[in-house]
């Protein structure tokens, strides 16, 4: 227990002192991760929608497929992109393993089938509500799907916001494709894994504690914009 | 206004999953407001989305003489996330009318339906009679020659109801054709020249509403509204 405490103590001054080291790992998570969402949602969303309005032979089965693709365990998912993207993989010339970019795909891969999955189910409710009243208003295909994703911009918005959350709390994939190597692709989680084990607890602790941080914000600023969006566009 | 026949149906009917939700019926229509009665789940619906094209006849078909300009109030209107002018902008949009002369023509409907101070508000704020009021508001601003109205009044209060019917009203009396289904036998009599009544699916009478009033010529029409008549 006291070795816990200094641990935490040490934790909470490598956070306020701003270590350099710290914060390069931080700084690196933030970025894969952020890039990794915006990817995600930007393959993602229309890819919903499509779904969601699209009537088409195999759609009821591309659904499932995506279903089924969120609850791809996670370091299958790494065991799979590293075959793709290792030297002798179909994508080996890249160059892309154990870099970042490496790590930007494998949590892209990971939270899209969410994004997916939620965007069709936004879409399909609204669409629902409003396939009649946008059609009468003399409102094609494509014009009706753009404005559905404009009319739930703060529900994708939170969308969003839950793919963020799952990407940087990511690990397994992230350590093989990314090889978690220092000052390169190691992120918060996977150096979190790497120091509990060396019993480096102090930094293990204190990227623990920015973590439970970052996603609780993201939740919290979730929450807040739901509940604004609500009160103010109901 | 020419009042010889502006839409016939020939033979119009529709199947869906092998049930008949309108059996092929044979109209033409004359009238400048025409409402549609008939007991809950008779076809209203069914029939005006088929007018409006909402619904693709499986036999039969829809003629047009003279293409008209439709649009359509629904029972509960569907509002965009956005201020009541941007929702009452939108048909005006996608018709490609440029900004200044749409943001006009908007604010110049919500006007007319009494909500000229509402332009900025978010429209799903908006209480269910004031929604009704932008929906309005939104199909007048297109200025149709043809406007179908799926029991506009029915969740709504008995002020709001009357405004609506006031509004609809004025539409008609700026040249629109009214097709309207409802089951406020009292809002029929006041609007409508002429009753389409269905029942079961089938459409059994188009008669002068003064005359449908008194003496309809069905049985289930007769039952129809002594069932209603308070």
């Amino acid at each position: 227990m006291q070795e816990f405490a200094a641990s935490l103590a040490l934790a909470a001054h490598l956070v306020s002192a701003g270590d350099a080291r710290l914060a390069g790992i931080v700084s690196l998570s933030l970025g894969v991760s952020l890039g990794a969402t915006l990817l995600a949602c930007a393959l993602g969303m229309p890819l919903g929608a499509w779904l969601a309005i699209g009537r088409f032979p195999g759609r009821h089965t591309l659904i499932v497929a995506f279903n089924a693709l969120m609850g791809l365990p996670s370091v299958v998912a790494g065991l799979f992109l590293y075959l793709l993207l290792s030297r002798a993989g179909p994508l080996g010339g890249l160059g892309l393993l154990f870099t970042p970019t490496a790590i930007v795909i494998a949590q892209t891969f990971l939270i899209a089938p969410l994004i997916v999955a939620l965007t069709r189910q936004l879409i399909e409710d609204a669409w629902q509500e409003y396939r009649e009243q946008l059609r009468s208003l003399g409102a094609r295909r494509t014009r009706a799907v753009a404005t559905l994703l404009w009319d739930g911009r703060f529900s994708l918005s939170i969308v969003g916001l839950a793919g963020f959350g799952r990407a940087i709390a990511e690990v397994g994939a992230v350590m093989i494709v990314g090889g978690n190597i220092d000052g390169v692709t190691r992120v918060m989680t996977t150096t979190i894994a790497l120091e509990t084990s060396k019993g480096d607890l102090p930094l293990a602790l204190a990227l623990s504690l920015i973590l439970i941080a970052l996603v609780m914000g993201v939740n919290l600023f979730a929450a807040l914009l739901r509940a604004w969006a609500a009160r103010r566009w109901g | 206004m020419t009042m010889s026949g502006w839409l016939r149906l020939e033979a119009l009917g529709l199947n869906e999953n092998g049930a008949r939700l309108l059996n092929p019926v044979n109209l033409t229509l004359t009238a400048g407001r025409t409402a549609i009665l008939g007991a809950n789940g008779a076809g209203k619906s069914t029939l005006l989305r088929l007018l409006h094209g909402l619904l693709r006849p499986s036999e039969g078909r829809l003629i047009w003489p003279t293409p008209l300009s439709q649009g359509m109030v629904f029972q509960r209107p569907a509002m965009l996330r956005a201020t009541v002018l941007a929702n009452v902008e939108y048909g005006l949009k996608i018709r490609g009318v440029e900004s200044a002369e749409r943001r006009r023509r908007a604010a110049a409907a919500l006007a007319q339906v009494g909500l000229g101070d509402f332009a900025k508000r978010p429209a799903r704020r908006l209480s269910g009679g004031e929604q009704q009021h932008v929906a309005l508001a939104r199909v007048w601003a297109l200025e149709p020659q043809v406007l179908f109205l799926d029991e506009p009044t029915a969740s709504l209060d008995p002020a709001s109801s009357r405004e609506v019917e006031r509004i609809i009203g004025d539409i008609a009396a700026a040249g629109a054709r009214i097709v309207m289904s409802s089951h406020n036998l009292g809002q029929a009599r006041r609007l409508a020249e002429e009753v389409i009544f269905i029942d079961h699916g089938a459409v059994l009478e188009q008669t002068p509403a003064a005359e449908f009033f008194k003496q309809p010529g069905s049985e289930a029409a007769r039952r129809f509204l002594r069932d209603e008549m308070p």
